[in-house]
Formats: structure tokens, C-alpha cells, sequence
């Protein structure tokens, strides 16, 4: 009885983590369907919600910094600026708000079925990005009214800002969300996170206002934070090219923190995978 | 009988599972805790002790014990929910549980949406779901409102539909956790068929109920299991004795 072929076995509840998502994509696309089907369900205007309420957002910000407080006089095309770093920080907080309450959200099938768990983090980031779409595709449109053209350099930025944004959501998504299971306080303390990202990137403000009050290393660092780095290279992507001979012209340290960014949020992926399994053991108990 | 071979499915070797009684879900509270050297332990619970046992394939066991003696934390397991804290737990071939079934239904999803989320959360890919979709709709008799919400059907619309998605997975060990209280009396009996069926296949099966006659139906083998410990483990009259004394 002893001696038994072992290796046909396997050990229940342990997968392969991250890469288990891609043999259990059918399910993934249908958790993301379910999260995106049922966000506008009994709603009147649906889906119009997704390009409504970014577009409020835009308006306030642009009514204050820009007319009320002037802060886009320098800066020509102040709206378009604004509003590719807005879609960008919205992305962020969704996705890892949503990830980081994932786990708790999924408590019924955690607790009763066991499947990879990543999936529910990672399915909740892309839910996220279904809604940053179309935010993208309001700001493509404003960028191209104002005299957008296409370069290969702008849409590589465009599209290495979205994988910092979406790699840092699902990296803490994961830590945070793995925590919240045990400490509801993690989700209140994402919720602070998230309030302090829109100031701790270029959004709402030029880069060269905190180059100027900085020490050099500081600065470097403010801007190696993978938001500030998105934020610069959307800048590079949506907002530049509509502009000529700009006084402010993207900070030229850029280029040399964006290889610390883009290892940080790899590193955030690697980190986030390693706290999460540490956790996924205790999850169906401690929930 | 179905054909059993000498080949375990499922191995169970010195499995301790201890539960900690936690009483907070705050980082203050356990912060408070901490500074105060107050209980920072929380009280432990040993839901399962030293057990060990083989289940071989194709062969249908019932796990009995009185509530709360660690038969559904021992199901739990095996699925992979849960992780022993000692020993360890080895299965073969593809296993689903019909453990509270229905859990990953969505209410705003229609019967059909619900069908290919929940097959899917059960691990089967987007073919072998249209292959049995049928299969499983007529088994529920839910018919025309399969295009309607979840949230509008009757409680027993839903078990049925539920039971009738995790029945049809493709598997080849499954874990039944009392799902027999599901619907009326001859959807009941028409479960039980659909099990025993499932059993002459040579599925290999592990069942926790209290239902005497349907544990005598289904099971040749009986492992009972009192306070966290495996008490005894042979035929199932014997077991079925030994349980109540």
C-alpha cells in the first residue's frame, strides 16, 4: 500500500499562480464579462455612464485649474494635457481599488470552490480597463481635433504607460487584496493611497513646478513612481504632438528613471504573486 | 457493483487541520490586542486530527460523523478550499464538488449566463459546456426561462438549475456535500439516479449526508469520523452501526 506511483498526483488548492490564469482563460473571460455586463445593469443610460462621468470629472478640473486658477496658461492645449494624465489615474484607482476588494467581493466562491484566486484580482483589473477604453478613445478624439498625428514614439509611450498603470494595479491589487482578507483595513487604506495619487503624479500640474522646489534626487525619484512616469509618457503620447514650440516640454530625467519604473512594476508583479500565495492558503478560512 | 480497481484516487495521510477562532477583522483591534498582551492566541480549534484514510478509484465512500466532526473541513480538502496544516492530501484525475452548489451564480445574469460561468468556475472549457448545455437544461426542467434573470427564479428553480450544472461537469472524482436536500421529492429521485448512474460509470465518489437509505444505496464503504478523528472505516452497515451506536 505504501509504495504508490505518486506522480500521476496532485496536491489539491496549489496552482501554478499568474500562469494559471492563461489555462483557465475561458473562465477569466467570463468573470470579465459578468463584472462588465453587470456594472450598468438596470440602468437607463448604461454604458453613456463610462463616458459621462470622466467627462464631468474633466470639465471640473479644467474649470478650476484652468480658468479659475490659470494654471494651463503656459501649458497650450491645457485640456488635452489634463485629461491624459485623468484617464490614466482613473484607470489606477479602479483597477486597484477593485482588485484590492476582489478577493473579500468573491468571498461566496472563494470559501466553497477552489480556483486559481489570481483570477479574480486580475479579472477585476481588466474589467477596469474595458472602462478606461473608452475614456482613451474620447481623449484620441480630442487629440485629433487639435492636430493629433500618429508617431511611433508616441503610440510605444502610450502604450508603456498603460502596462506601468495596469502591471502596478494588478502587482498591489494583489498584495492589498490578499491583506484585506484578514484586515478589512487594507481596502480604507488603498482608498487613501488612491486619494493622494492624482497629486502625486503630473496630473493636475506641470512636473517643472516640483523640479523647481525638489532636491535633484527627489525629483528622480517623484518621477520614477510608475503614476508620474505613465503620466509623462501619456503626456508624450496624446499631448505633445498637438502642440508646437511648447515652452513645457516633458522632463528630459525621463528616460533615465523609466527603466527603474518599468522594474519596479514588473518587481510590484513578482512581490504581489509572492504575498499573494502566502496568503491564498488561510483565505478560505480567515473570510 | 462498478469495477474497482486497486489504484487509490484520493490519499489522505495524517491530515491536522486547526482553526483559529479569530474575533477580529480589524489591525487595530489586534493592534490593541497586541500592546495589551491580551489573547493575541486566539482559541484553537482542532477540526481535524490525524486523519488518514485511501479512497480508490471508482469507488463510492461516505463520510459520516455528527455535525461539526470535521467531515465537511475534511471535503474541503480534498477539493483544495482548504490546505492541512499537517500531513497532506493527494488526489488523481479531474474532481468536482457538488459543495454548495450555486455559489458562483450571479442573480443578474440569465440561466444561460449562469450556466457557462458556473461550468466554467468548475474548470470545463467553452466546447465540452455547449456539448452538455442541453443536457443540462432539461435535467433542471427550468425550459424557457433559461434566457430569464437568476434573480427571478423560485428558490427551487435555482437549486435545480445549480445541482443540474455541477452534476454535468466532466470528472472523474466527485465530492457530493448533502446537495440532496435539493428541490422536491422527484427531483430528489431524479439526483439519486443521476448519482448512481454516475457511480456505475466508475466515477470515484466521496458523500457526506445524513440520508441513511441514500449513503446504503450509493456507498460500499463507510469512514466515520467523531470530534476530528477517523473512528472507524470498513463496510457501510458496519460504519452506519458505528455511527449510531
Amino acid at each position: 500500500m505504501t509504495d504508490i506511483d505518486l506522480s500521476e498526483f496532485r496536491t489539491p488548492g496549489r496552482g501554478k499562480g499568474l500562469l494559471d490564469v492563461f489555462r483557465w482563460r475561458y473562465l477569466l473571460r467570463l468573470l470579465v464579462r459578468k463584472g462588465t455586463q453587470t456594472r450598468y445593469r438596470g440602468s437607463v443610460l448604461g454604458w453613456v455612464w463610462s463616458y459621462v462621468k470622466p467627462a464631468a470629472q474633466f470639465v471640473m478640473f479644467y474649470i478650476v485649474m484652468g480658468v479659475f486658477l490659470r494654471f494651463g496658461a503656459e501649458i497650450p492645449n491645457f485640456a488635452v494635457y489634463l485629461f491624459s494624465g485623468i484617464v490614466l489615474v482613473n484607470f489606477f484607482s479602479e483597477g486597484f481599488g477593485n482588485a484590492t476588494r476582489s478577493i473579500v467581493d468573491n468571498e461566496a466562491l472563494v470559501k466553497k470552490i477552489y480556483l486559481p484566486r489570481e483570477l479574480f484580482p486580475i479579472a477585476a483589473v481588466i474589467v477596469s480597463f474595458t472602462h478606461f477604453l473608452p475614456q482613451l478613445a474620447i481623449l484620441l478624439l480630442a487629440s485629433i481635433v487639435l492636430g493629433w498625428t500618429p508617431s511611433l514614439v508616441g503610440i510605444a509611450a502610450i502604450l508603456l504607460g498603460t502596462f506601468l498603470i495596469a502591471a502596478v494595479s494588478i502587482g498591489f491589487g494583489m498584495i492589498f487584496g490578499a491583506l484585506n482578507v484578514a484586515f478589512r483595513d487594507a481596502q480604507n487604506f488603498v482608498e487613501l493611497v488612491l486619494m493622494f495619487a492624482t497629486w502625486a503624479a503630473p496630473v493636475l500640474y506641470s512636473w517643472d513646478l516640483v523640479a523647481r522646489v525638489l532636491p535633484s534626487w527627489l525629483f528622480h525619484l517623484y518621477l520614477a513612481n510608475p503614476l508620474s512616469a505613465a503620466v509623462e509618457l501619456f503626456h508624450i503620447g496624446f499631448w505633445l504632438p498637438t502642440t508646437t514650440d511648447s515652452p513645457l516640454q516633458p522632463p528630459a530625467e525621463l528616460w533615465t528613471v523609466l527603466p527603474y519604473s518599468v522594474a519596479f512594476a514588473v518587481l510590484s508583479l513578482v512581490l504581489g504573486q509572492l504575498v499573494f500565495r502566502h496568503f491564498e492558503r488561510r483565505f478560505a478560512q480567515e473570510l | 457493483m462498478s469495477a474497482v480497481t486497486t489504484r487509490p484516487s484520493i490519499l489522505v495521510q495524517n491530515v491536522r487541520k486547526t482553526f483559529l477562532l479569530r474575533r477580529t477583522h480589524s489591525m487595530k483591534e489586534a493592534f490593541v490586542g497586541w500592546i495589551r498582551r491580551k489573547d493575541i492566541k486566539a482559541r484553537e480549534f482542532q477540526a481535524l486530527d490525524d486523519v488518514s484514510f485511501e479512497i480508490l478509484e471508482g469507488e463510492s465512500v461516505a463520510l459520516m460523523g455528527l455535525n461539526g466532526s470535521g467531515k465537511s473541513t475534511m471535503l474541503k480538502l480534498i477539493s483544495g478550499v482548504l490546505e492541512p496544516d499537517a500531513g497532506r492530501v493527494l488526489v488523481r484525475g479531474r474532481l468536482a464538488g457538488l459543495i454548495e452548489v450555486g455559489a458562483g451564480f450571479h442573480p443578474d445574469l440569465s440561466g444561460r449566463e449562469n450556466v457557462y460561468l458556473n461550468a466554467a468556475i468548475l474548470g470545463m472549457k467553452a466546447p465540452e459546456i455547449d456539448a452538455r448545455f442541453d443536457d443540462i437544461v432539461a435535467f433542471s426542467e427550468i425550459g424557457e426561462f433559461i434566457d430569464t434573470e437568476v434573480k427571478h427564479y423560485s428558490s427551487g428553480m435555482f437549486m435545480r438549475l445549480a445541482f443540474s450544472v455541477a452534476i454535468h461537469t466532466e470528472l472523474d472524482v466527485l465530492l457530493v456535500d448533502e446537495v440532496l436536500a435539493v428541490g422536491d421529492a422527484p427531483f430528489r429521485e431524479k439526483c439519486r439516479i443521476k448519482i448512481k448512474e454516475l457511480a456505475a460509470q466508475g466515477k470515484t465518489m466521496v458523500i457526506v449526508s445524513h440520508d441513511q437509505e441514500m449513503v446504503r444505496e450509493l456507498c460500499e464503504r463507510g469512514i466515520v469520523i467523531r470530534h476530528g478523528k477517523k473512528v472507524f472505516e470498513g463496510g457501510i452497515e458496519d460504519a452506519l452501526v458505528e455511527l449510531h451506536g
